[in-house]
């Protein structure tokens, strides 16, 4: 679960981002973040996986307090969050294979570990007969679907995802919502920053809007709420 | 950490050595440069203080006798020297012996000295020896008190002088070195910071999904100390091949007897694993210095 209480955070160059945020997010829960580019969404995906810290406010994810969590320790934090990107963040010379395998090779995971969830995992995603390309070769679905896949492959409690669908067609998004809804469905905490008023309103979750630094509006099975 | 893992940080590490082609060449090149200047310098200074330590345990102080003294109180000037504090031995030197070792000394121009054979016109002489050669100054301003003493010598001028010599060129290479050290660091810190920025992908990736610190950086630790070693190699060779040269060949041409160079085995070698040293240091130093920058997270 993810706790926020009363957070704030102001970039050394003077911009206010978050101005007081209070969220709860339990396990399991399927969440989207929206609101204008600019209005503190991914910052408030940042503090959750700890690569920005507040100026001011508690945070607490799967009962780790962010502000008493050592640096050291903070590598230990994002085991347990997979994080996905708009732009998908794969090894351009590495394969599907080693691209997810990646994720496990720096947790120090024995081969036989690695060879075996990496297989399960793109079966998950629906890229087994793709393992050996590289991701030149793949369209950008099929990428996304790399990045998903080394994001769950050591099973984390959180996944996020900033704009996953950013780059994709609708066609192509639809896909890799249903592979969100399926890794949530096994229990899985999924965050997801959108744009895409169509997604959130076929794909009915709670919907956490976010206005200058601020949550304008939070409900269970909302809408996108803005024109686009 | 697991070996697998030890193993890969190895390949990695190397692997970034051909990644980084001219800069490697720039950063392995700087090593070079730097320790074979090291290694000149070492051998250098390290020969000049064997050298030094060897006159100064040599330093003997010469007692000339009053030519008209009789010879009960020569000798009793010798038990005399012998009572002082802080002397070794004292050996009497007769005034026949003097010139023999004169005439010795001076090889051809000596033979004129032969002349004088019938009637010696030289000193007797003892040679005193102090316990330590800081006593032997002291010691020599003693003996000019007692009675019957002509003159007194030593060559603590000659062995200042060489000390002096010695603390000089320590210092103006040691700021070489130093300054060619730093340059070295700093050539490889580059290179290893543009293997980081080339793989900057692929790092914050790996930070992103739970790596150590120590994980990340271990590559690059090892791609500064084989730059390091890499550069060590021409330093090491010229060292062992160029003392080992002058060891055999010069040394005996030049032939001054008291110059006495250390010799090859086992010197040669201990220099040799010094260079190596430092040459690892230097890559670890650059490498450490880069990286710890980039991974403030």
């Amino acid at each position: 679960m993810i706790l926020m209480e009363d957070v704030y955070k102001t970039y050394p160059n003077g911009v206010a981002a978050l101005n007081g945020i209070n969220v709860d997010i339990k396990q399991g829960e399927f969440v989207y973040i929206v609101g204008h580019s600019g209005a503190g969404k991914s910052t408030f995906i940042k503090l959750i996986y700890r690569e920005e810290k507040p100026t001011k406010g508690n945070i607490i994810i799967n009962e780790i307090d962010l502000s008493k969590l050592k640096e050291r320790k903070v590598p230990y934090l994002r085991r347990e969050i997979g994080v996905v990107f708009q732009d998908f963040k794969l090894l351009p010379r590495l394969t599907v294979y080693e691209n997810v395998a990646y994720a496990l090779e720096v947790i120090e995971e024995t081969p036989k570990g690695i060879r075996t969830r990496v297989m399960e995992v793109l079966e998950e995603v629906g890229l087994k007969n793709k393992a050996r390309f590289l991701p030149a070769e793949l369209s950008g679905g099929e990428q996304q679907r790399v990045s998903i896949a080394r994001a769950i492959v050591n099973r984390p409690r959180i996944v996020i995802a900033d704009e996953p669908t950013g780059n994709l067609d609708p066609e192509t998004s639809w896909g890799i919502m249903k592979t969100f809804e399926e890794i949530n469905d096994k229990g899985t905490t999924l965050i997801m920053a959108t744009h895409s008023k169509e997604i959130v309103n076929t794909f009915k979750k709670r919907v956490i809007a976010i206005e200058d630094g601020v949550i304008v509006r939070d409900e269970q099975r909302g809408e996108y709420g803005y024109e686009v | 950490m697991k070996f697998r893992t030890f193993l890969r940080h190895l390949r990695e590490g190397a692997k970034n050595i051909f990644r980084n082609g001219w800069m490697t060449v720039a950063s392995i090149g700087a090593v070079t440069t730097t320790l074979i200047l090291v290694g000149v310098f070492l051998a250098i200074v390290l020969n000049l203080n064997e050298f030094a330590k060897n006159i100064e345990s040599d330093v003997e102080i010469k007692v000339l006798v009053d030519l008209t003294t009789e010879d009960d109180d020569v000798i009793a000037l010798g038990d005399q020297l012998r009572q002082l504090d802080g002397v070794e031995n004292v050996y009497f030197s007769s005034n026949d012996e003097e010139l023999e070792s004169l005439t010795t000394s001076l090889g051809e121009e000596g033979r004129a000295w032969e002349l004088f054979e019938q009637d010696n016109p030289l000193n007797h002489a003892y040679v005193v020896k102090a316990e330590t050669p800081q006593e032997t100054e002291g010691i020599a301003e003693e003996i000019k008190e007692l009675d019957h003493v002509y003159d007194v010598t030593f060559g603590q001028d000659i062995v200042d002088k060489l000390f002096e010599f010695n603390n000089y060129a320590r210092i103006v290479g040691l700021v070489l070195v130093a300054a060619l050290v730093l340059t070295a660091v700093f050539l490889i810190s580059n290179t290893i910071k543009i293997t980081i920025i080339a793989r900057s992908t692929e790092i914050s990736i790996q930070k992103l999904v739970g790596a150590t610190n120590g994980f990340i950086r271990w590559p690059f630790f090892v791609e500064g100390l084989l730059l390091g070693l890499l550069g060590s190699i021409i330093p090491i060779a010229v060292v062992l091949f160029g003392y080992h040269y002058i060891a055999e060949n010069l040394a005996s041409q030049i032939n001054i007897s008291f110059v006495e160079i250390l010799d090859f085995n086992p010197f040669a070698w201990y220099l040799s694993l010094g260079i190596l040293l430092i040459g690892a240091t230097i890559g670890v130093w650059g490498s450490v210095m880069s990286v710890r920058k980039f991974l403030k997270v």
